[in-house]
């Protein structure tokens, strides 16, 4: 409608940062809320925790005043910020002590009885359940991957591995899961 | 047999978490608020350019008239809120076509999301303040986006909205009569409930040099003013307690070396924000800091409303989330009941260690919301329980947790809160956690808590539960102190007026002080608990006296009955030159009680705007490792843009 205006799907991401890099607040925020989502999404299925997830999208966010400058354009932005979300999310975890990991079990239980309300309630508690038993690294490799849909090429520059760790570490996780489910099935019989 | 990373990925895609509105527009928030920060030095100085003088009168300082100037800046900071973008457009139209303007005009087109540049009227294009170049944006010349258009076009009407304000009240000075100042609408919120109290008014130290109060820990006002500001309107008057908004915050301040001496004063005096010619006396204290584990055994009843009003996604279940949160801070030998009361009390749970997690948690999940309220026979039932469970030398609570009336059992609110005080006596104490905003019955829980030597707080979401019974668990179910009064003696010869900010359902008598008779409140392992007076400095006179107050705190502790006095004489050593040079604490707490102030009216606060709220607190933000002071600042600017948004005055 007008050529200058600052419209979502307007700007490119790159646009946006060297605009909020000079000082344009409008650019920032809409950085911003065009990315929460996905900030908040990555950070819920590394944690595997809801909750927590809220703060540490909020930190990201905050974070991203200064980091911004630290972004080179060398890759997309939003690889970029996968990279920046999954090392907060990987920081919150190594500093939470035994009280938060408590604290996280029983809003993340919180969380599942409310999941387990809409629906998929055997899904969902699956699935945290495997989260959870899966290596941190296998973790977040396979949220990038399954959930964020990367290719494993950009997977590997977000995690800064090559492409074939990637792909490496997508075969240990289905070795995992097969392993879990066995175990699982025997445990019922 | 299906690939189980097939399996694995339809999981998550079926599971995809959504963020919740209310943590997005926090964050986002909380993140321009970052942004302005790092940038402001560069936009004040090309602001400056120019600039005019926003204000001549001679009394503000030239700290003030610094403040002034975010005055003009974007109005548009919580972005994420629907409702500012359709503040927008409304005050576009405004602008536009003022005759058409009437106060309810409802926003003619509603945008579905942040794109809402589509949802502009067709004549926007012809707008005159709209700028072409396609240039990188700088300060001096603005780029060329109707988003930030649109913000200045907001921020020009709210300019002059507030600057119509200003003129209606400049005559207003502190200290003098109140002037009927035109009022923003604050729409009628539903059945809660507050007892309306007067600012404590200024006191004539030669008339009254003692002031007495007992320390509150409540903290429900906050989130009711916060909720109500999240929906886009100002809270009611009566609803905001100042005291309650400043103790909100934690506070970092030193604590005491031992557990002997139960907390730490500090005392800190600086010019008034909004009142170079007045002084703040900020008060802070800490309590001691501890292992709570040497705290003994806590035996609690959790006393929960499920009648047929609670069956809404904010009240029962979240209630039930939250108390599961709670187990995860107790011990395993701690004892947990569950009391319910719809219609009849019942016992859905009795007492059970917490270390059967999984026996009290399948309890509270089977809890359902039925039936009327029956509050009082669930109270009496529930101090049974505590009492047949009594822990001698431990922690004896019963947590009430309800959306509202005790309308059925006990009538006279009064007879439940002498019985709610009987019961304090023989070691029994309450908590009150509210849910759901509609039917907060705040005055209520207020009482029942203060009754009960508990502290009442309005529980909005989880992490806000997080808040209440996590980190502040410790604090409000393992006191360090009990009956804490405070008491300030003024010297006449240096203090000529004074005034305490908020604590109006707190007040002593001067005699009070000594009787240990009577109740007051308690303080918790790492509370703080923050007290401000305004005072004006008496004329320099003969006497030498370099007293400003003395500061006595009266406590008892937890097992006590008699009380220990805390005696500290306020001097000019504990004088700030400037606002700037005070203690961050304390210039935080001010920026605080200066919000609330305004929300209440303003009586007292002269032309101190939101603006200068939003400096004051941004330069005492520190490290705010929660984001509860970004939060903040985010608030005042939502009650910024909801004070603009009322109507008119006529």
């Amino acid at each position: 409608m007008h050529t200058g205006c600052l419209r979502m799907g307007e700007h490119t991401d790159e646009a946006l940062v060297r605009r909020a890099r000079a000082g344009d607040r409008a650019a920032f925020t809409l950085l911003i809320e065009r990315h929460y989502e996905r900030i908040y999404r990555v950070g819920a299925r590394v944690l595997n925790d809801v909750a927590a997830a809220e703060d540490l999208a909020q930190e990201v966010c905050v974070g991203l005043v200064t980091r911004l400058a630290s972004y080179r354009g060398a890759s997309r932005f939003t690889t970029w910020l996968h990279r920046v979300v999954v090392n907060a999310a990987l920081d919150a975890m190594r500093r939470d002590g035994a009280r938060q990991r408590n604290e996280r079990e029983f809003a993340e239980r919180a969380a599942l009885a409310r999941a387990d309300q809409v629906a998929g309630a055997e899904q969902s508690a699956w699935l945290r359940r495997t989260l959870r038993r899966l290596p941190e690294t296998l973790r977040v490799t396979v949220v990038l991957v399954l959930e964020e849909g990367l290719p494993h090429a950009e997977a590997g520059v977000v995690l800064g591995v090559s492409e074939a760790t990637v792909s490496w570490r997508m075969h240990q996780a289905r070795k995992h899961l097969r392993a879990l489910a066995t175990a699982d099935k025997e445990m019922v019989s | 047999m299906s690939d189980e990373l097939e399996r694995l990925a339809s999981a998550l895609r079926a599971t995809t978490p959504r963020p919740a509105m209310a943590a997005r527009a926090r964050a986002v928030a909380a993140a321009t608020a970052a942004f302005d920060r790092r940038h402001q030095g560069i936009r004040e100085a090309a602001r400056h350019k120019g600039q005019v003088s926003p204000n001549s009168a001679s009394r503000l300082t030239s700290w003030v008239r610094r403040c002034t100037v975010p005055m003009s800046r974007p109005a548009l900071a919580l972005t994420g809120a629907a409702f500012l973008i359709v503040a927008g457009v409304v005050l576009r139209q405004l602008l536009l076509a003022p005759a058409a303007f009437s106060p309810g005009l409802p926003p003619v087109e509603r945008p579905a999301s942040a794109d809402s540049s589509a949802a502009l009227p067709p004549g926007a294009s012809t707008s005159p303040l709209r700028v072409e170049p396609a240039l990188p944006p700088t300060e001096v010349s603005p780029p060329p986006d109707m988003k930030r258009i649109r913000e200045a076009e907001v921020a020009a009407v709210m300019e002059r909205i507030a600057s119509q304000r200003r003129e209606e009240s400049l005559p207003l000075a502190v200290m003098t009569e109140p002037q009927p100042v035109a009022e923003p609408a604050r729409p009628d919120q539903g059945r809660d409930r507050f007892s309306h109290v007067d600012p404590n008014p200024v006191k004539v130290t030669a008339e009254e040099p003692v002031s007495t109060f007992s320390i509150d820990v409540g903290t429900a006002a906050y989130r009711f003013t916060r909720a109500a500001l999240h929906d886009g309107v100002l809270p009611r008057q009566e609803a905001v307690r100042v005291e309650e908004l400043i103790n909100y915050f934690p506070y970092d301040y030193a604590p005491p070396d031992s557990r002997e001496t139960p907390f730490a004063a500090h005392v800190s005096l600086m010019p008034a924000p909004w009142n170079a010619a007045n002084r703040l006396m900020h008060v802070g204290i800490q309590g001691y800091v501890g292992d709570r584990r040497a705290a003994a055994r806590a035996n609690l009843v959790f006393l929960i409303d499920t009648s047929g009003s609670m069956d809404e996604a904010d009240k029962l279940p979240l209630l039930i989330d939250s108390f599961k949160l709670l187990l995860s801070v107790l011990a395993p030998e701690d004892t947990v009941a569950i009391v319910t009361y719809a219609g009849r009390a019942g016992l859905a749970l009795a007492p059970t260690r917490v270390a059967e997690r999984g026996k009290i948690a399948a309890s509270l999940e089977h809890l359902d919301a039925v039936g009327s309220t029956a509050g009082a026979e669930g109270i009496r039932q529930a101090y049974l329980l505590a009492e047949q469970h009594f822990v001698a030398d431990g922690v004896n609570r019963v947590i009430l947790a309800t959306d509202g009336d005790f309308n059925v059992g006990i009538r006279d609110p009064a007879e439940l809160e002498s019985y709610i005080a009987r019961k304090r006596d023989g070691g029994v104490f309450l908590s009150v956690l509210g849910f759901g905003m509609g039917d907060d019955n705040d005055d209520l829980m207020q009482r029942l808590a203060q009754n009960g030597n508990g502290s009442a707080a309005y529980v909005g979401s989880l992490s806000e539960t997080r808040k209440v019974l996590v980190e502040e668990a410790a604090a409000t179910l393992f006191p360090i102190a009990k009956d804490v009064k405070i008491q300030v003696e003024f010297n006449p010869a240096l203090v000529s007026e004074y005034r305490l900010i908020g604590y109006e359902t707190r007040m002593l008598g001067r005699e009070d002080f000594r009787n240990d008779q009577v109740d007051a409140g308690e303080i918790g392992v790492g509370h703080t608990a923050t007290a401000i007076y305004e005072l004006t400095p008496a004329e320099p006179g003969t006497d030498f006296a370099d007293e400003y107050a003395y500061l006595k705190i009266r406590y008892k502790l937890p097992d006590g009955d008699t009380s220990t006095e805390i005696v500290r004489a306020v001097t000019p050593a504990d004088g700030f030159e400037s606002v700037d040079a005070a203690p961050r604490e304390a210039r935080f707490a001010a920026a605080v009680a200066a919000f609330g102030q305004l929300l209440r009216g303003g009586r007292y606060s002269a032309d101190f705007s939101y603006d200068d709220v939003m400096a004051l607190a941004q330069k005492a933000r520190g490290e705010d490792p929660f984001g509860y002071r970004s939060e903040f600042i985010g608030l005042v600017r939502l009650a910024r843009s909801a004070a603009a948004m009322a109507p008119l005055p006529r």
